[in-house]
């Protein structure tokens, strides 16, 4: 069998903060299969970030990796150096983040932001350094690559960034490619070229964990969905079933949201109440309190992650087998 | 970019002119007619008119003035009144040793400061930030007489390491130039570290961690030059400060620079002289900013690519 690309077993990520401890990431495991896109969408401040920058080791403080395993390619990121951490980085598995306006250093020109990376990991002289840099800004679709390489990063436009940023993380072709929300900052049509270019990646062979709050951006691209509420994960399985065959009422209702939305309704469908306070999650499941088929043992304790119907749907809810039954065109 | 410095250059030149005006208009304004003073209590009437007359000092003070700027622009500050010497030489003398002393206290300043203020950015909250934060609060708040007699004691009196004034030897300007650099560390340090603090919360620096880099690397070569920018500027202003002249610190050390020439002026009541120091502590002052300012957009490509 061939290896996943990333394996999160048992994540679990914490604030320590004065009020107390904040989880952030709960028992969180999830899977990157090599050649696909995997999301993950969710609310935001459901731990998507958090979980994306515990692979990458990059938690900030005072939050950290409290337990869990990460494997890459089946060699574990948990438990090394820090000068293991640093040649796996960059390398190996890279990430872009939500704004492409300030994750670039103001005072560096953009060519030496992409080459820095390859002068990092390989043995490359700066004069082919410079030459494969350029090549790649090009193929994130640059124009004018060797004028713009002489640019400092507020001298382009967002989507242009953004590019760079993918450039940038592309350098080394890493196994696995984390993109926190690239294009929430973006413009649509930008969005819709910078999500083609994804795919033009994946296809090249580069796995992609692509996170998002948008279905519509997941379900463009995504093979397999995880979905997260509250720090943990409540649905996951391949992208049709998961459109098709919803079956946490979390997954429903975020489902019908986005279709109101699109099908200017009168009326905005919306899930009732609010996210929850990490801090003071309900007992029980914690989606309980705005769930619509709530039950007794929903408040008292939390569900597994049990198996809905189709291979590889896991969903975590009591009621999940009752409803693989209910028909898509009731919701 | 040209056009923009040439802009500031002019502005600056206003502001020293603006300034030298004041300076002028002041000194003439102080009750009491400075040559009578100089001559004495028994002087005669007829003398100290002619006196005044041959100084020109019973013209109209914009005439005054002008003839004044005149000299000035070709060096010649007028004569001293109570040391008969040229105002120009006696000031180009005495700033040798005010820029032997701003030259000192500026490197212990920077070198102690930025490396300080890293440190405790880096270690922030540790035994280390809290030990420089302390002296640095220490260094920014005690007045310099206090600083500079605690180590003429300490250093010079009690343990003999330096001399404890003149201007003898070169181990003789380092007391002086701790006692001047003080301050600066002190405020170039707190500079450091919260300019720092703040670069290391950017999300470039998380770029830049994701790339690959460790913690050094981060360090140098992203979170440094961003931070550094804000604390550069200061420097530079620091800088005209010191070495326009350090009243305090000369008087209590003996060292014979522009600070110890201008209240030598005061107290002979010697205007060309104070107008001549005045004003160059003024220009010092002007250029500094002047230069501060086209650092940072030098060095700030957001800045610099504007214009
Ligand atoms: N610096 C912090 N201090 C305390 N809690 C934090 C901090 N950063 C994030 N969190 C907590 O982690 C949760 C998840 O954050 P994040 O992963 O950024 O959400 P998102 O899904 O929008 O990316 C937040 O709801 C918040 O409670
Ligand atoms: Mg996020």
């Amino acid at each position: 069998m061939e290896s996943k690309t990333l394996e999160i077993r048992n994540l679990n990520t914490s604030f320590f903060t004065q009020q107390g401890e904040v989880r952030a990431a709960c028992d969180v495991c999830l899977e990157v299969q090599p050649g696909q896109i995997t999301g993950i969408v969710g609310e935001s401040g459901c731990g998507k970030s958090v979980t994306a920058r515990s692979v990458m080791g990059l938690v900030r403080y005072p939050g950290r990796v409290v337990s869990g395993e990460i494997l890459l390619d089946g060699k574990a990121m948990t438990g090394i150096s820090g000068k293991e951490a640093c040649s796996l980085r960059g390398a190996e598995v890279s990430m872009i983040f939500q704004e492409p306006m300030t994750s670039l250093n103001p005072v560096m020109k953009v060519g030496k932001q992409v080459e820095e990376a390859l002068l990092l990991h390989r043995k490359l002289s700066k004069k082919e350094a410079a030459k494969s840099a350029a090549q790649m800004l090009e193929k994130v679709g640059i124009s004018d690559v060797k004028n713009r390489m002489e640019c400092y990063p507020h001298q382009l436009s967002g989507g242009l960034r953004q590019r760079v940023m993918i450039a940038m993380a592309m350098i080394c072709s890493p196994k696995l490619l984390i993109a926190d929300e690239p294009t929430t900052a973006l413009d649509v049509t930008v969005e819709a070229q910078i999500l083609r270019l994804m795919k033009q990646l994946c296809d090249a062979g580069t796995s992609i964990l692509l996170i998002s709050h948008n279905l519509g951006v997941i379900a463009q691209i995504c093979d397999y969905v995880y979905v997260m509420y509250a720090g943990r994960v409540v649905e996951q399985a391949d992208t049709m079933t998961l459109f098709d065959h919803p079956a946490h009422p979390y997954t429903r209702g975020l489902l019908q949201a986005a279709r109101s939305l699109r099908s200017d309704a009168e009326v905005l469908a919306t899930i009732p109440g609010v996210v929850p306070n990490l801090l003071h999650l309900p007992a029980g499941c914690s989606f309980s309190p705005r769930c619509g088929q709530c039950q007794e043992p929903c408040k008292t304790s939390m569900p597994d992650m049990l198996p809905a119907g189709e291979k590889g749907h896991l969903v975590r809810c009591f009621l999940a087998e009752k409803e693989k039954q209910q028909p898509v065109e009731a919701i | 970019m040209v056009r923009n410095a040439l802009q500031r250059l002019a502005q600056s030149v206003l502001v020293l002119l603006g300034c030298a005006l004041l300076i002028f208009v002041m000194l003439r304004i102080i009750p009491g007619n400075p040559i009578a003073v100089l001559m004495g209590e028994h002087a005669d009437n007829t003398v100290i008119e002619r006196m005044t007359a041959e100084l020109g000092l019973d013209q109209p003070v914009l005439v005054q003035f002008f003839r004044y700027i005149g000299g000035a622009l070709r060096g010649d500050f007028g004569t001293s009144y109570s040391l008969g010497k040229p105002v120009s030489s006696l000031m180009a003398s005495a700033f040798v040793h005010t820029l032997i002393l701003a030259l000192l206290a500026a490197v212990f300043a920077w070198l102690i400061g930025i490396t300080s203020g890293i440190i405790a950015a880096v270690k922030k909250n540790s035994i280390l930030d809290h030990l420089f934060m302390g002296a640095s609060l220490l260094g920014v708040s005690m007045p310099v007489f206090m600083t500079a007699m605690l180590l003429q004691y300490f250093f010079a009196y009690r343990l003999k390491l330096f001399p404890i004034a003149g201007m003898d030897s070169f181990a003789a300007y380092i007391l002086p130039a701790i006692a001047l650099g003080w301050n600066s560390a002190g405020s170039v340090a707190r500079l450091v570290r919260s300019t720092l603090l703040e670069t290391l919360e950017e999300n470039y620096i998380d770029t830049a961690r994701a790339k690959g880099r460790g913690q050094v690397g981060v360090l140098v070569v992203h979170a440094l030059r961003n931070a550094m920018l804000p604390v550069i500027t200061m420097m530079a202003i620091q800088f005209s400060g010191l070495l326009s002249g350090a009243v305090i610190t000369e008087t209590v050390f003996s060292i014979n620079g522009i600070g110890r020439l201008a209240v030598q002026a005061i107290a002979g009541r010697d205007i060309p002289l104070l107008q001549g120091t005045v004003l160059f502590s003024a220009a010092v002052v002007v250029i500094g900013n002047f230069i501060a300012d086209s650092l940072y957009r030098v060095l700030d490509p957001r800045i610099r690519r504007e214009a």
